[in-house]
């Protein structure tokens, strides 16, 4: 008897230990990222890396402005979302309520691929297929632009709008939609008028979950991008928050190393923000 | 928690040492540029002496440096001199070889030479279009690397363009700036000339075009040196100073010149 009470404290142990290895390691990124991302950001001062307009990191008189890069990713992460969203929300609607059962398993398996895809080749595809287009196209002396990355981003964060809100659609009880068509309501008026309402909080995560994807995206934006840190304009070479330490931390030392992790840092921050968002979410679409 | 994470790190640490001790290894680490060098240098050397365990760490020039101060490697390599405050903290540099950077463009592109003053002009922005240096009438889209790249600053060094440069793109690779310039008919990059393809046309400078023959006699101007790095007060292991003897002996000439590079062995007149 007490051996066996001794073998489920040792289990006891052995699982909290493992479990402490996830919440270990974030906790480490967490301390490593605040500690090394603290200097640059006291020696530049706040507000001039934060609102600073230029980004010199390597010139004789360096100066280390991120608000290109912060805007960059803002509204590439809103152009994508307004992209992304419509298509994303109305095939998720088409999926689970209005498509047989049969092309719904074949489009579930397109989309699953979709995002199993990995991001380097949705850059490769863009820089060879997408940059010439949009130069041809516009008129443009070169694609490598804002609109390519904001289209390859909103590519990129369609599976997991359209998994995550077909799950909250699935979730809404048949009785719901059953009494309203009862009530003579056509299945589109059902389908938009009562269980989109009754998933929207699903639907707001599913969202959320996009916004998380496409502003942490670095190596597909960064093929299509132009990397150039200007500030945002539809057909400007562009540099984003995570292309901006990407692409220039393999070669830096000194104080330019030091602001790329203040960089990494900021963008931590708005990755936070969102995940405090998607619980927001979450924690309501369980109440609700 | 934190006992974990000394205990795990010291498993690390443990690992790293065991490695870097054990006999018959040569670490080098740093410049992407040096890839095709160093790759079939390290190939040659361990067919010649089997069971060394040669790796190469492709991080970038700073990164080699520092991983050399840090005795993490036993050669770094560098695409560019050090500078003053690397020698400062103990590094010494041998050039190995010399790399010429070829100045690319779009094979659709009628201009087949430009001066030096002109390619300045032109990353500054001072020449906006291709008809001022006798091509189409296209706004030049000027492609480049990333700022503390190797070539990016061998680049501006020598064109004496430093910070000045109005890119269009910046990339992170060789490969890419190949690729980008290969699908715009208006662009212009650089990369090494060792790792040029077909896809883009490299054009002559000053009216030398670039080859291993003119980058060696100096009568092509944009390039600069390949360099190994070492601690001047932590001596090579065996394995390594064989091999840094074998790589700037003039037998490895031939293999750096496969490679692309010119052998700075084999160039008294370059020193």
């Amino acid at each position: 008897m007490k051996k066996r009470r001794l073998f489920e404290t040792a289990m006891h142990g052995l699982f909290l230990l493992l479990g402490l290895i996830a919440v270990g390691f974030v906790l480490l990124i967490t301390v490593y990222l605040i500690v090394s991302g603290i200097p640059a950001i006291r020696r530049i001062g706040l507000i001039r890396f934060l609102f600073g307009t230029k980004w010199a990191s390597t010139a004789a008189e360096p100066s280390f402005g991120i608000l290109p890069f912060i805007l960059t990713s803002v509204y590439g992460t809103a152009g994508a979302v307004l992209i992304g969203v419509p298509i994303g929300f109305l095939t998720a609607v088409y999926l689970s309520k209005v498509a047989n059962a049969k092309v719904r398993a074949i489009m579930e398996n397109a989309v699953s691929l979709l995002a199993g895809i990995p991001s380097v080749v949705y850059g490769l595809v863009g820089m060879l297929v997408l940059v010439p287009g949009i130069r041809k196209l516009f008129g443009v002396p070169d694609g490598s632009s804002l609109l390519a990355a904001i289209i390859v981003l909103s590519v990129m964060i369609l599976p997991s709008i359209i998994k995550v809100s077909m799950a909250a659609l699935d979730a809404v009880p048949k009785e719901y939609e059953d009494a309203s068509l009862a009530l003579g309501a056509t299945p589109i008026e059902t389908y938009f008028r009562v269980s989109v309402p009754a998933a929207k909080s699903g639907i707001a995560a599913a969202v959320v979950l996009g916004v998380g994807r496409a502003i942490g995206e670095a190596m597909a934006v960064m093929m299509v991008s132009g990397n150039v840190p200007n500030m945002p304009s539809m057909f400007e070479s562009v540099r984003f928050l995570t292309t901006a330490v990407a692409s220039e931390m393999a070669y830096s030392s000194g104080l330019q190393q030091q602001a790329l992790f203040s960089i990494a840092l900021v963008l931590f921050l708005f990755i936070m923000l969102i995940n405090a968002c998607l619980n927001f979410f979450l924690k309501r679409n369980k109440e609700g | 928690m934190k006992k974990l994470v000394s205990i795990l790190m010291a498993l690390v640490m443990l690992l790293g040492s065991a490695a870097a001790v054990a006999e018959g290894s040569v670490s080098t680490d740093g410049s992407t540029s040096m890839e095709k060098v160093i790759g079939a240098l390290g190939e040659y050397f361990t067919e010649e002496n089997k069971g060394v365990n040669f790796t190469y760490n492709p991080t970038g020039s700073g990164s080699g440096i520092a991983a050399v101060l840090e005795g993490r490697c036993d050669i770094g390599l560098s695409s560019r001199d050090l500078k003053d405050a690397e020698r400062e903290s103990g590094l010494v540099e041998t050039v190995l070889a010399y790399d010429g950077i070829a100045i690319i463009v779009h094979p659709e592109n009628p201009v087949s030479d430009l001066s030096l003053e002109n390619i300045a002009k032109i990353y500054t922005g001072e020449i906006a279009n291709w008809k001022e240096v006798g091509g189409a009438d296209a706004e030049i889209v000027l492609i480049g690397r990333e700022a503390g790249s190797g070539t990016r600053d061998g680049f501006e060094t020598i064109t004496g363009t430093n910070d000045a440069c109005q890119y269009r793109q910046e990339l992170t690779s060789t490969g890419d700036v190949i690729t980008a310039v290969s699908q715009n008919p208006a662009a212009i990059g650089y990369a090494s000339l060792a790792a040029l393809k077909d896809t883009v046309k490299a054009v002559s400078v000053e009216g030398v075009v670039p080859s291993e023959e003119t980058v060696k006699d100096g009568s092509y101007r944009v390039q600069r040196p390949f360099v190994l790095v070492t601690r001047k007060d932590v001596p090579l292991s065996e394995t390594a100073q064989k091999f840094f003897d074998f790589a700037t002996s003039a037998d490895a000439a031939w293999i750096i010149s496969l490679a692309g590079a010119v052998s700075a062995a084999d160039t008294p007149a370059a020193e």
